[in-house]
């Protein structure tokens, strides 16, 4: 998931007597490209556009005839408050699920890399750790339900260790179904960066260790000035990926509360969907579609900008 | 502290860190699996236990005896396994192209396929609707077949650039140089040594499709083309929740995915981190 840029390859070596190449033979790669050229215009290209041009019309899609009104939807989306509280909502959402998904899987993946424990040990847990990852949206959404349920196991629990009174309906809470959510997300999501820098720690020379014991470093000092600047460029691309990706959370949200209660944990994403889906305003949902887009194309700019630097 | 006994307490805090993570990953996911065991009575039962007196495959023999559910189960596979095996030729094909050959648009179509990684799902789905629509794809493995690949192809493709390109060009051109044709050389000598990398590239798709929703809930409207994944959602809809039910297809349902990563864990952790990875 981290490899998302077509790597460049050097040019390759001129053959000695240059011959012009037919203009047949120059249409080959095309040939070879043409069933994903013609399902990305259809499939992608064309919805792309459509929604574009949906965000600059009246009445779209509901009734025949619809108007160009320039901007005016874009107005409209911006200026609705609950528009504001999704995007803040995605914020908060988006900031803190990106940065704990960092720390827990940096701390998961140095507890997988330590030398202490045999590798039969580190291979079981490293499949329990994965795991949370490779289940579907849809079922992680029915277990947290059940889990979080107010006669569930977790206010069992938390009751048991004195940390709540009474049960917790947690995703039907005002001021916790947005952590609630989160921690849902954050369980979810935080394998992706487990696995890449466990395979960014296992690259990491030994030698750079031992010049840094040689030199006296204590456990920390290593941790801050070999480890961290080794493993920087796998935070950087996977920190934005996941920016990308969990500013984009729908299922998740719609599964467990919906973007309730109230409005406490719409999103951008579920925002948009009600828009269309429920409201029917098709031309004010393909403008807040649109920002969204430009916002996820604005982070895509900057994971690519930051890959070709690297290469 | 004597290095014996700080090697000690470090080995038992590393030991009591995994011990604590296993808890937390591992535990909400023992959970489902002992409640798909339950009676739907002893789901809240009070105080809850991991193994009831209730024990029973009870939950399993209603899902596989229900025609519905267990072609849901029919469709995920067809419509993941299909997706798995047009994405691979597709974007071995693309990849060829893009590892050896230079061409004018390379660039462009390069940007493009980086830029669709980023286009949020929810964009699409406004036009895409009334688009599936008007191909005749709406309610079809078709719809959702295509539709998936269209998410499944960027990263495909630059997974495969990038194994191809970790291949000599000589390999490809010598066979040229013997009469092959350039697709020859890829049939017959590039894939087969590209084996490893294909299994990663599968194993990844096949997973995205298993596991996808927001498409498969809008583009399709019978139960006879609905997914695992919306086929859960659906339990959980109607009057009483089947919590023991939905327990059970969620393991079923996991458990194609456990399957490949537990076989395929090498390809698939160096796959996935093929691009974070530099010497």
């Amino acid at each position: 998931m981290t490899a998302t840029q077509i790597p460049t390859r050097a040019a390759p070596t001129q053959e000695a007597p240059r011959r012009r190449p037919l203009p047949l033979r120059r249409l080959v790669p095309y040939g070879y490209l043409s069933p994903v050229i013609v399902l990305m215009i259809v499939l992608m290209i064309v919805p792309v556009v459509v929604v574009i041009r949906y965000s600059f019309l009246d009445n779209v899609i509901m009734t025949p005839t619809s108007s160009l009104v320039g901007w005016h939807n874009y107005v409209t989306v911006l200026g609705d408050p609950l528009f504001r509280t999704a995007a803040r909502n995605t914020a908060v959402f988006t900031s803190v699920s990106v940065a704990v998904h960092l720390l827990l899987g940096l701390a998961f993946a140095m507890l997988l890399n330590t030398t202490l424990l045999g590798q039969r040990t580190k291979t079981v847990f490293r499949t329990i750790f994965v795991m949370p990852w490779l289940l579907t949206v849809a079922i992680i959404a029915i277990l947290w339900r059940l889990l979080l349920d107010p006669n569930g196991v977790v206010n069992y629990g938390l009751q048991g260790v004195g940390l709540i009174d009474t049960p917790v309906a947690w995703f039907s809470d005002l001021n916790l179904a947005l952590p609630a959510v989160t921690f849902v997300n954050i369980w979810a999501g935080y394998p992706f960066f487990m696995v890449s820098l466990l395979a960014g720690l296992q690259g990491i020379s030994a030698d750079l260790y031992e010049a840094a014991a040689v030199d006296g470093a204590s456990w920390l000092q290593r941790f801050v000035h070999v480890t961290l600047p080794s493993l920087r460029p796998i935070i950087v691309s996977m920190a934005l990926l996941d920016l990308i990706w969990t500013s984009q959370q729908f299922p998740l949200i719609w599964m467990t509360t919906g973007g309730g209660p109230l409005d406490r944990t719409e999103m951008l994403s579920t925002y948009t969907y009600k828009l269309a889906f429920s409201k029917y305003e098709f031309a004010w949902a393909s403008a807040s579609a649109v920002v969204l887009l430009v916002l996820a194309m604005v982070l895509a700019v900057f994971y690519v900008r930051y890959q070709r630097a690297r290469d | 502290m004597t290095s014996r006994s700080q090697s000690v307490a470090l080995k038992s805090g590393a030991i009591f860190g995994l011990l604590l993570g296993g808890c937390f990953a591992g535990l909400p996911i023992l959970w489902m699996l002992s409640s798909s065991f339950k009676d739907n009575s002893e789901i809240f039962a009070w105080p809850p236990r991991l193994v009831t007196s209730t024990f029973s495959f009870a939950a399993y023999t209603s899902v596989f005896t229900d025609p519905v559910k267990v072609r849901f189960f029919l469709n995920s596979y067809f419509v993941a396994v299909s997706v798995t095996v047009l994405t691979l030729i597709t974007a071995i094909l693309a990849a060829y192209a893009f590892s050896r050959y230079e061409f004018r648009l390379k660039g462009a179509i390069n940007v493009v396929i980086v830029g669709i990684q980023a286009v949020p799902p929810i964009t699409l789905l406004i036009p895409y609707f009334g688009l599936i629509v008007a191909l005749r794809l709406y309610n079809s493995y078709q719809g959702l077949i295509l539709t998936y690949m269209v998410f499944t192809l960027p990263y495909a493709i630059v997974m495969m650039t990038g194994y191809f390109n970790t291949l000599p060009r000589e390999l490809d051109e010598a066979a040229r140089v013997d009469g092959t044709t350039s697709f020859g050389a890829l049939w017959r000598i590039l894939v087969p040594i590209s084996l490893p990398g294909i299994v990663s590239v599968a194993v990844y798709t096949f997973m995205i499709a298993w596991n996808e929703y927001l498409f498969a809930l809008t583009l399709t409207r019978t139960d006879n083309m609905r997914t695992v994944p919306i086929g859960i959602q659906l339990l959980m809809g109607q009057h009483s929740y089947k919590w023991s039910e939905m327990m059970a297809m969620s393991v079923l349902g996991s458990i194609p995915v456990l399957i490949l990563f537990v076989f395929f864990q090498k390809f698939f952790i160096g796959g996935m981190t093929a691009g974070a990875v530099k010497s």
